[in-house]
């Protein structure tokens, strides 16, 4: 049974890391070998393609736009979703049930037709190609995400804990930074997580929020399309390199994701 | 305001559902509701069978528009008494 | 938990509800504005009533893109919540593998849509592609640019491939939050490992279910970035899902009333099918 299980998870593993691996291969590849043929590995191995993208400022920047305005997002959401999830999680309210409904009906709307007037509301208050503009505009999606996970958290908590720290004479804010969120830790690197993810691959919207100063990584990449047909080459390399951000954030959760919903949600 | 292109059919339709949310609130701060059970098949509060009913409408007026050629009018009588009749016995 | 009746709360919810609000609001009222119009620009807009609906409703086009969508969808969330249940189970629970697993797991999440388009549509190619070519060596005839059966399949295994992770890191945390003693007693009443499953590690993953079922529920039915990249809706209008329908109507011809109009009834189904599930999850929580 144990032999099988770990045979199963291997091959799944396989099945995740075999496409990555391609991506990789063809970023250390020049173009003409990438279309001449099939090769497991490079045979001219270069650096080309990253050389590329790190001395082109309109390259480097897009990554310096995308992970400023996920950043702000992350800290947006999570400052904002903490205290209601804690509402949540704690207390009854009027139409307390409908509005964490509504909160999640707001990843329903299908963005093609959002985006037009997504782009005329923030034009119209001066945001157009700003990075807040992008990390507002993702709240939308990621704010009700991580209320909803939060709040599985926060339940786990038991009620006495507040108590027991109300009566010690401690205040709202007090007990809630000092006590309440080392409790809720690793939640909070969990959503961080899942904040950071949706809005580091969310494409449609950041592109069309963003002209220039704010250009996003994955809309620059669209540039590797010129008339002389797809730089593959140094798409592969942007490619990679929108991976490794994400890996440095698991990293830093992974122990959280482990133990993390041990707390909430049971 | 003017890239919202505003009509006046919407703007009463948006105006009667924002009247319509404020009217819930103050009638539950004045008169909270119990949850029940009704002829739908979960027990619903006040404000869940404002919200079937509403989506139930919605489907209604689609409905209407897509497979007959009456009046829209029809649609709406049909969705108010169904409100009505959700509200009450739902 | 006993919750304290206690308006106040509101009070802590209301940046939440103002920020979401402010994005939420303003562009679904403007929809609404543009779905009964016929807009030509900023100045000449006449109303239309419910004509675009009526012609939204009874155009087959858009009927072939939502059969389409609800049998991938359904696809989609019929391999990966088992799949991702499963993959869960096998996880190694402590040490430095299972972190290892999670990191591993999570590099697909964390990869732009349109890269992993990207990744598919080189990977999938029989000349520069691995999958591709060794498919062919294979002897099987692949190529999913021309053959509708081979596009459906690439595009279901690349979303299995995409976002099977998120369902088994959900569960897999849904998981880790069953105290050992349950399995003692499994242990003791000789419990199958069928029963040890049903009766005690999928009540306790319902509601980490009940996310990862809705996510990708609402996100499939949406998808969009993906087989653009990968197929381009082809070959023909095979993998062309309900939003690029609307993308061509919205951007290609510049339609604007109509595509909202199918934006508002898109809305209202996916609005319709997660209320289902939520309330059936929810209220199955309580019984």
């Amino acid at each position: 049974m144990g032999a099988r299980k770990t045979l199963a998870l291997l091959l799944y593993i396989l099945f995740l890391l075999v496409p990555i691996y391609w991506l990789l291969n063809m970023s250390f590849k020049s173009n003409t070998e990438i279309l001449g043929g099939l090769t497991l590995w490079p045979q001219n191995f270069t650096f080309d393609n990253y050389r590329v993208i790190f001395t082109d400022p309109s390259w480097y920047s897009g990554y310096i736009n995308s992970l400023y305005y996920v950043c702000l997002n992350t800290v947006i959401s999570l400052s904002v979703a903490l205290p209601a999830a804690y509402a949540f999680s704690r207390y009854r309210f009027l139409g307390d049930k409908h509005l964490f409904f509504w909160l999640l009906t707001n990843r329903m709307a299908p963005p093609a037709v959002f985006l037009l007037p997504f782009f005329q509301l923030y034009s119209s208050i001066g945001l157009f190609d700003t990075h807040i503009a992008v990390a507002l505009a993702h709240c939308l999606f990621n704010v009700p995400l991580a209320v909803w996970i939060l709040e599985g958290f926060m339940s786990g908590v038991p009620k006495e804990i507040d108590e027991t720290a109300y009566i010690d004479g401690y205040s709202f804010p007090r007990f809630f930074v000092k006590i309440f969120m080392p409790l809720i830790g690793s939640g909070i690197g969990v959503t961080a997580f899942f904040c950071f993810m949706f809005s580091w691959v969310e494409l449609l919207l950041a592109r069309t929020l963003t002209s220039v100063n704010a250009k996003p990584i994955a809309a620059v990449m669209t540039r590797t399309v010129s008339a002389s047909g797809i730089d593959w080459g140094v798409l592969a390399a942007a490619g990679v390199l929108t991976i490794l951000p994400g890996l440095l954030v698991i990293w830093f959760v992974r122990n959280h994701v482990a133990k993390g919903f041990a707390l909430g949600r049971v | 305001m003017d890239w919202m292109a505003w009509t006046l059919p919407t703007a009463i339709f948006f105006a009667s559902i924002g009247l319509l949310l404020l009217g819930m609130t103050l009638y539950e701060l004045r008169r909270p509701c119990v949850e029940r059970r009704g002829f739908l098949p979960i027990a619903t509060t006040r404000g869940d069978r404002l919200f079937i009913g509403l989506l139930v409408s919605a489907y209604l007026h689609l409905l209407v528009i897509g497979l007959s050629d009456w009046n829209l009018w029809v649609a709406s009588l049909l969705s108010l008494a169904w409100l009505l009749v959700v509200m009450r016995w739902g | 938990m006993n919750k304290v009746p206690n308006n106040k709360a509101w009070w802590l919810v209301l940046p939440v509800f103002l920020l979401v609000a402010f994005s939420a609001v303003v562009p679904m009222m403007t929809v609404v504005n543009y779905s009964v119009q016929d807009i030509f620009d900023q100045s000449s807009r006449y109303f239309v009533g419910a004509d675009w609906y009526r012609q939204v409703l009874l155009d087959p086009r858009l009927h072939d893109s939502l059969l389409r969508q609800f049998i991938y969808s359904a696809c989609v969330l019929l391999i990966e919540i088992p799949l991702g249940i499963a993959i869960a189970l096998t996880m190694p629970t402590k040490g430095r593998w299972s972190s290892l697993c999670l990191i591993v797991m999570a590099i697909p999440l964390l990869i732009p849509w349109n890269v992993v388009g990207t990744i598919w549509q080189i990977f999938g190619r029989a000349d520069i592609g691995l999958l591709g070519a060794s498919l062919n060596q294979l002897g099987i005839n692949y190529n999913y640019a021309a053959n509708t059966m081979d596009a459906w399949v690439t595009v279901l295994v690349m979303d299995v491939w995409h976002w099977t992770s998120l369902v088994a890191l959900l569960c897999y945390s849904g998981l880790r939050a069953i105290p050992d003693v349950y399995y003692q007693a499994a242990r003791i009443d000789r419990a199958s490992a069928w029963a040890v499953f049903r009766h005690i590690q999928l009540p306790k993953m319902k509601s980490v279910l009940l996310i990862a079922v809705m996510l990708r529920f609402m996100d499939s039915f949406m998808i969009y970035t993906e087989p653009f990249v990968l197929t381009g809706g082809g070959p023909g209008n095979a993998t062309t899902f309900l939003s690029q329908t609307l993308t061509q109507m919205a951007v290609g011809q510049f339609d604007l009333g109509p595509a909202a109009a199918f934006s508002l009834v898109y809305f209202l189904i996916i609005l319709l099918v997660s209320w289902l599930f939520y309330t059936a999850m929810t209220h199955a929580d309580k019984q």
